[in-house]
């Protein structure tokens, strides 16, 4: 029986990344999150499992190195921050144009451009709506505590592979830094089959295996981009993701993600101490977006209040989920400010309740 | 039980650790913790913070701006944190350096000389102990021997052998701290 230990969401996707058997890391460090690859090399991965542990020379060589990874059929990770997950972006639509699995980590800071270090989640655009060019999806999850950075590793590889789809788990700054107690699974062995599709060397049984996200024959491209929508279709149907905090008798609902959903739990509490019925929604997964979930609650809500640390980003597939039938707002803080759980409430009863 | 704590001072304080290892003996006592540093560029002789949340049940927001107890080791953060101490909560302060001491009416306050009693013992580096057994003395949250393994676990093995001056810290600051004002 593993025991709880107390760690930092940074070094518990460390840990687990090694316990997942994952085969390769690559990365550039920046803060907040050079935890991860500062604890992977005080782990020394290598010795426990053959892990390969590379500090690339930038953010756009590891992603790169990720593509070459995940085209072997190598099970491949990266960690970034903000402006690192902006200069990986090329590589990024590359992986899902050649429907590849690999595992990415945005702990996300303020910005726009290099902006602060300080915990922000407005980076939900860049992720859950492309990032990189073309019609492509990546599968978002939202961890809320330390325990989930460590369980969304195996997840986040185990989505991936059963789709050959980049997977993102799409964190901030204040779940990187902070510690809580955390219980790991057992290590996993590293895989040692390839899947058939993994570009390891022709053997006489079999055709080539080819890997790429260039088709120059539009008739055939666009028979290609049908098939990456069915799969994103399919994953929208298997995947959605959510959790529901005292929804049942809710006259208005927080919904929230992340750092903000932890402190939306305590604005409800202090509403509900005032007598007010709020709820929270939580959504797991980003993309695929919990649509149906929220729409299906729209009966019993007088209004929504989404909160988000950014300008107001998710609040629109908010909105899209109730299709009007319910009064949405936003409230939100940027550049690295985290709304306290008062704030919250005093705009649910401005923006909300009263308004 | 829930207990949400500011620790707030300079940086090379062990603001920080102390946090870490009162989260720690949470841990050994079965209970949930959270500990949110202040981070950024930050330096020795900065400021520092820490916020710990200790409970029987699932912690919501790690972070809070108000508190029940505020361990306060500098002027700035005495200027920051002591209107953040809920009515008849705690502040626990060193003197040390102290210009403004704390004004409140409607709160417990302690006073615990943890810097000079360091020096004193001849170990500035125990000053956090010291105030983590000011604290221990007046929030009776946990076995001394839950904060002792807590201490171990958050010590690398290569600082074990501090464990037991350390331990005299936790000690020395259970009997010098002085009740300032207490509220009913």
């Amino acid at each position: 029986m593993e025991e709880f230990v107390l760690m930092k969401g940074n070094e518990a996707i460390a840990e687990a990344a090694i316990r997942a058997g994952t085969d390769g890391y690559f990365g550039y460090p920046i803060t907040p999150q050079s935890e991860v690859i500062e604890y992977l090399a005080a782990a020394k991965p290598h010795e426990r499992t053959g892990m390969v542990l590379l500090q690339a020379e930038s953010e756009v060589a590891a992603i790169n190195m990720l593509y070459g990874g995940a085209g072997a059929g190598k099970k491949v990770m990266t960690s970034s921050s903000s402006p690192g997950i902006s200069l990986m972006q090329e590589g990024i639509s590359y992986i899902a144009g050649s429907e590849l699995p690999c595992l990415l980590v945005n702990v996300v800071r303020g910005g726009p451009g290099l902006g602060t270090i300080q915990p922000s989640q407005c980076d939900y655009f860049q992720s859950t709506k492309g990032g990189g060019h073309g019609d492509y999806n990546l599968i978002v999850l939202a961890p809320a505590s330390v325990q989930e950075m460590a369980d969304f590793v195996s997840l986040g590889f185990d989505l991936a592979f059963k789709y050959r789809n980049p997977v993102m788990i799409l964190s901030d700054g204040a779940i990187g830094q902070m510690m809580e107690k955390v219980k790991f699974k057992p290590q996993q062995p590293r895989s040692k089959k390839s899947p058939d599709w993994a570009t390891t060397g022709k053997t006489p049984d079999r055709e080539r295996n080819i890997i790429t996200s260039l088709d120059l024959d539009p008739a055939r491209q666009e028979r290609f981009n049908e098939k990456l929508q069915a799969k994103y279709k399919e994953i929208c149907k298997k995947e959605v993701r959510y959790e529901k905090i005292k929804c049942d008798d809710a006259e208005y609902l927080f919904v929230a993600y992340g750092t903000s959903s932890r402190i939306c739990q305590k604005s409800m509490q202090m509403a509900r101490e005032e007598g007010i019925k709020v709820g929270l929604f939580r959504p797991i997964t980003l993309w695929p977006f919990p649509y149906n979930e929220i729409r299906e609650m729209t009966g019993q809500l007088k209004g929504i209040l989404s909160v988000e640390m950014s300008a107001g980003q998710m609040v629109e597939d908010v909105r899209l989920a109730v299709e009007g039938k319910v009064k949405v707002n936003h409230y939100g803080r940027m550049g690295g400010i985290i709304p306290t759980p008062d704030e919250i409430v005093e705009n649910l009863k401005q923006k909300i309740i009263g308004g | 039980m829930t207990e949400e704590i500011i620790i707030a001072g300079f940086g090379g304080q062990g603001v920080l650790s102390m946090g870490k290892i009162l989260c720690y003996s949470g841990v050994m006592e079965e209970k949930e913790v959270s500990w949110m540093p202040s981070y950024g560029p930050e330096m020795r002789g900065g400021t520092a913070n820490v916020t710990v949340i200790l409970s029987d049940e699932r912690i919501s927001s790690p972070i809070i701006n108000s508190f029940d107890t505020a361990i306060i080791l500098n002027q700035q953060s005495m200027d920051k944190f002591e209107p953040a101490v809920k009515p008849g909560g705690l502040l626990i302060y060193d003197g040390n350096g102290i210009t403004r001491h704390p004004e409140r009416n409607d709160i417990n306050i302690y006073r615990i000389d943890a810097a000079e009693e360091a020096t004193k013992m001849g170990s500035t580096k125990t000053f956090n102990m010291i105030v983590l057994g000011g604290y221990l003395k007046v929030k009776k949250l946990f076995k001394l021997e839950s904060v002792i393994k807590g201490l171990k676990k958050s010590l690398p093995e290569r600082y074990h052998h501090m464990i037991p001056v350390n331990e005299k810290a936790i000690h020395r600051g259970l009997e010098i701290i002085k009740e300032v004002a207490t509220v009913s």
